[in-house]
């Protein structure tokens, strides 16, 4: 009899094929969504994940593509565990994912938070473009395509963007 | 059966719920209708943290009615919770439920209870309860984003043009009467209260009225001060607005039930 030792990191290196369904450009590793991965004695594979927004549309379908894909690897009982405290935050997005935002046409998130503060009518944090690389861009709503990003527009370039903002 | 605590426990969280799934729906009719793009966007994003947080309380006031009686030919769900209770077994506020009105009308009810929200999740961070801190300290990130864009607004068009100074008043004639209901503890409150799960709202008061005075001052609005207020809705006494909200909100589950897509 054959018997198959699973280490965590071959788990993690399988949900880097789960794709966020709102930014496919990153997948939930990326993302900073998947907090823990546990092997239960009994056999029961049990990931736990977490929401970037309350109101995030793709959990649903996030859990739903880590269980299909789990399933088609062999795994037969597989458990998803929602938490939400620690809340996510863009800091535990990973640097391959920040470039992959880049690349994607997406401005990903400061490193260091500005702007998450009730201070008001704060002065935009400087974005970079994703697009020409320049610094001189100003945002035009803090309210994005999905909760997640605001929008910006390049002054150099004209483009407009997203950007991936703190949380 | 359920014990008496059990019960305040899980109308608490329906009354957090409730408003959060009220107001989220409310704000969801501007969807298409925003005065411009960016802000049409702004408040449907609102709406989506809302009723995100509204789905987190639900969830858990359905596992602890579950937990406390199982019943196996009727289980409670997010679901069963937000589309098949009645209208006097809704406990949100009345202030959620009043009509978006003019965009000036729609920004002050945010913005008031943006305010209520922000610092009710500050404290329930601390409650014992630790799905309730978890839920709070998810949502406040988002709620601090709700109250600095309402805030602004509420400074933009109350220090704008006379036109909008104008609506600004009209709306405070218009919703301040709600405003009382948020900072008076209902029947379910004050044994949660009691418990530490539930947050004192003697403590919320004086931040509340401070912050709402700070940016009234900036707003170049005047304080309404004490006027009459009319409460009800966190017992399950609503205005008639309610009823038309539940009936859109509703209808496809009431109509076809259990219908799924």
């Amino acid at each position: 009899m054959i018997t198959r030792e699973i280490d965590k990191k071959t788990i993690y290196s399988y949900l880097e094929q789960v794709q966020d369904p709102e930014v496919p450009a990153l997948n939930v590793i990326d993302m900073g969504i998947v907090r823990d991965v546990l092997l239960h004695d009994d056999g029961c594979l049990e990931i736990i994940i977490t929401p970037t927004y309350s109101g995030c549309p793709a959990m649903d379908v996030i859990s739903m593509n880590i269980r299909i894909l789990l399933s088609t690897i062999g795994f037969k009982k597989i458990e998803i565990t929602q938490v939400l405290s620690p809340p996510w935050t863009t800091d535990w997005m990973s640097e391959e994912g920040k470039r992959k935002l880049r690349n994607y046409g997406i401005a990903p998130p400061n490193p260091k938070q500005q702007v998450c503060s009730d201070k008001l009518f704060a002065p935009n944090e400087a974005v970079q473009c994703p697009h020409c690389d320049s610094w001189h861009t100003h945002r035009v709503s803090e309210f994005g395509s999905t909760p997640c990003k605001s929008l910006y527009v390049c002054d150099d370039c004209r483009e407009p963007f997203d950007y991936f903002k703190c949380h | 059966m359920r014990s008496q605590s059990t019960n305040h426990l899980i109308n608490y969280i329906l009354h957090l719920a409730d408003d959060s799934l009220i107001l989220g729906h409310r704000n969801s009719e501007w969807c298409g209708h925003g005065p411009v793009l960016e802000q049409d966007i702004a408040i449907t994003n609102i709406s989506l943290d809302l009723i995100g947080q509204g789905r987190n309380f639900y969830q858990y006031a359905a596992k602890l009615t579950n937990e406390s009686t199982p019943d196996p030919s009727f289980a409670a769900t997010e679901d069963t919770l937000a589309y098949l209770r009645d209208i006097r077994q809704f406990k949100n506020c009345l202030l959620v439920e009043q009509p978006n009105g003019d965009w000036a009308q729609t920004i002050l009810r945010q913005f008031l209870f943006s305010a209520y929200q922000f610092y009710l999740y500050q404290q329930l961070q601390n409650s014992n309860d630790e799905t309730l801190a978890a839920i709070a300290e998810k949502s406040l990130k988002e709620v601090t984003y709700h109250l600095r864009w309402s805030s602004e607004w509420v400074i933009r068009l109350g220090d704008g043009t006379s036109e909008s100074h104008q609506r600004m008043l009209n709306a405070i004639d218009e919703l301040w009467v709600y405003t009382g209901e948020l900072l008076i503890a209902a029947s379910y409150e004050l044994p949660a209260i009691s418990t530490q799960q539930g947050v004192d709202l003697t403590i919320l008061k004086p931040k509340w009225e401070e912050k709402v005075k700070d940016i009234f001052v900036e707003a170049t609005l005047p304080w309404p001060g004490e006027r009459f207020q009319q409460i009800g809705g966190k017992e399950g006494k609503h205005s008639e607005h309610l009823g038309y909200i539940l009936a859109e909100l509703q209808y496809m589950q009431r109509a076809y039930p259990g219908c799924e897509w």
